[in-house]
């Protein structure tokens, strides 16, 4: 290829000038990509931090064992009344949400598609996101608690649901867009029907995305507070039914200690908020393990 | 068997051949004759008229008329966008999971009408299998991509490992794949891969595959393979095979049809059917000049 010369006339393989721009700014561009991820972490470290520095001290088997002290001001207790809360109002919503949401993405992606239907549940939805949690606080609380006159743990899942389930149409709805088409048309063309389609290539094939955007929706209902204000009442021992009577939930709780003026109370905020943490925390994990476990299963056989 | 899951137990106009009903294609009126090589002796099963697709409104193609023939393989040739897969995928009804697609004219399979109103969809695909231009094995093991139709068919869980075995072994790929069944189908080579799908849909019992480009994503070696693998087939199925190789046409099938795409007066480019003959006639002895100039390489 002689024909072609490097411009300065010397080697060839040596950068010319317009390869050391395009390095430098290679450069600068990795620089900058590596900063900013450094700067979104600082946050996170930080109240992670905090929160275990501040809730670190009065967190142990105890606190997650003992009920919540009457009065604020009183020292030690603990959250068990309000973890069993937490656990039982997002599990209720989990419940409710997840299922409800992964058929509406199923309708919306394999049935309706861009059917005037199907667009404006889509629109919907959307709006649905971004409704204030306090507005679907209230709106159960109008419908729901005030109709049926009592707090209790199933109305705040209620309020958790209506919160989770836009999150959990758009995930999922997402996930199947992704499932490629080939895999179903290979489905059809051995004579499988549309719902054999859907279960046996479809939703094996979306599930650990999906599993992801439920998870991230439980996680978001797990530390709400807004829409349990009006729904489950107040109680300081544990209450773990879902239909009878008020109870408690660790966010509440962290809220009403926070803003109270004696020291204990204030302690037991920290401690509470950590422990949401660490549910949060264990609950991700648990599912990212569930979910790689059924992936390797969906793809090696079964 | 039966197309239409619900039939009149009154007996059939004697206009529509009950062919359907049989389990094989054994037409008396080919069996009374010579087996001879002649082909137009050979049982009619797709039998194509005035058929018509559009795609939201706009035509792709239309004006075929065609037959396909029983134990041959029908190729289906001719430059890009000019309808031939399209033309395929209404042999299986592919068109009715697009939306905004619709077919148009009369399409019958040993002459009971595919697009009737009481056809089951399912059983059309069950019976009229498909091969796709690029590999499509399921995220799943070699084994159960295989027992997949056969599974969604009724067939128990225990007793699809001879079938799987069978139809592994009709694509020439159980020798290779033998020691690892559990393992991952998308583990496979590109080749193995395409077998895997051809596995897949004999495994269903079918009566014709559709091949839409299926040596498209291969090599050479692969492509020999496959072509050699359709050859065998040939004795059992009825084949019809899309590709835009015009060798392999002449290779591999018996009968060719040539499509191509023009422009009509409204601007629109749609696709039609020039001519279909025997392999040999139409690659040596073209009746349309197309033809001839895409043969020759002069278009196309």
């Amino acid at each position: 290829m002689s024909t072609i010369v490097a411009p300065t006339g010397g080697s060839r393989l040596r950068p010319g000038p317009a390869s050391r721009a395009r390095k430098a700014r290679n450069h600068l561009a990795t620089v900058f990509v590596i900063a900013s991820f450094l700067v979104a972490v600082i946050p996170l470290v930080f109240v992670v931090g905090f929160v275990i520095s501040r809730g670190g001290s009065v967190f142990g088997w105890g606190f997650l064992t003992k009920d919540i002290p009457i009065i604020d001001r009183e020292l030690g207790g603990g959250m068990k009344p309000a973890i069993v809360g937490t656990l039982v109002i997002t599990g209720g919503a989990t419940l409710m949400a997840v299922p409800l949401g992964i058929l509406g993405a199923i309708y919306l992606n394999e049935y309706g598609q861009q059917r005037r239907l199907a667009r404006t549940i889509r629109f919907l939805s959307e709006v649905m996101t971004g409704v204030p949690s306090i507005v679907m606080g209230l709106f159960i609380y109008v419908v729901w608690v005030l109709h049926f006159k009592n707090q209790t743990a199933f109305a705040g899942s209620l309020a958790l649901a209506c919160l989770m389930l836009p999150i959990v149409i758009r995930t999922s709805e997402e996930m199947l867009r992704l499932v490629p088409d080939e895999l179903r048309e290979g489905s059809y063309a051995l004579g499988s029907r549309k719902v054999r389609a859907i279960r046996t290539v479809v939703l094996p094939h979306a599930a650990p995305g999906m599993v992801s955007g439920a998870l991230l929706a439980v996680a978001r209902a797990a530390g709400e507070t807004a829409p349990l204000l009006f729904t489950i009442g107040v109680v300081t021992s544990t209450n773990s039914s879902l239909f009878h009577g008020p109870t408690t939930a660790l966010s509440f709780q962290i809220f009403h200690n926070a803003t109270s003026p004696f020291q204990g109370a204030q302690d037991r905020a920290y401690g509470a908020a950590l422990t949401l943490i660490l549910l949060v925390f264990v609950f991700t994990a648990l599912a990212r393990v569930v979910t790689a476990f059924y992936a390797r299963r969906a793809t090696a056989g079964d | 068997m039966d197309l239409a899951p619900v039939r009149d137990a009154a007996p059939r106009a004697a206009t529509v051949d009950p062919v359907l009903t049989r389990p094989t294609a054994e037409s008396p009126d080919v069996d009374a004759k010579e087996p001879a090589p002649g082909w137009d002796q050979r049982e009619v099963v797709f039998d194509l008229a005035d058929i018509e697709v559009r795609y939201s409104g706009a035509p792709a193609i239309r004006g075929v008329n065609l037959q396909v023939r029983a134990q041959e393989i029908t190729a289906f040739i001719g430059p890009s966008g000019c309808g031939k897969t399209t033309v395929l995928r209404t042999l299986n009804r592919m068109h009715d999971i697009t939306s905004g697609a619709e077919v148009r004219g009369r399409l019958t399979y040993h002459g009971e009408d595919l697009y009737g109103p009481r056809v089951d969809v399912a059983e059309v695909r069950r019976r009229i299998g498909m091969v796709f231009q690029k590999p499509n094995p399921f995220p799943k093991s070699i084994h159960d991509n295989v027992a997949y139709g056969p599974r969604i068919n009724g067939r128990k869980r225990g007793d699809v490992g001879d079938l799987v075995e069978h139809a592994l072994r009709r694509a020439a790929l159980w020798d290779e794949v033998k020691d690892k069944l559990k393992q991952s189908a998308l583990g496979l080579s590109g080749g193995q891969q395409q077998r895997l799908c051809i596995a897949r849909a004999l495994a269903v019992e079918p009566d014709v595959v559709l091949m839409d480009e299926p040596c498209s994503a291969l090599d050479p070696i692969a492509t020999a393979r496959i072509e050699d693998l359709m050859q065998e087939l040939k004795a059992e199925y009825t084949l019809v095979i899309v590709t835009h190789n015009m060798q392999q046409a002449a290779r591999a099938s018996d009968r060719t049809a040539f499509f191509t795409a023009e422009v009509d007066d409204s601007g629109n480019r749609a696709g039609q059917l020039v001519e279909m003959d025997t392999t040999e006639q139409l690659f040596t002895q073209p009746s349309d000049p197309r033809t001839e100039g895409y043969i020759t390489g002069r278009f196309g």
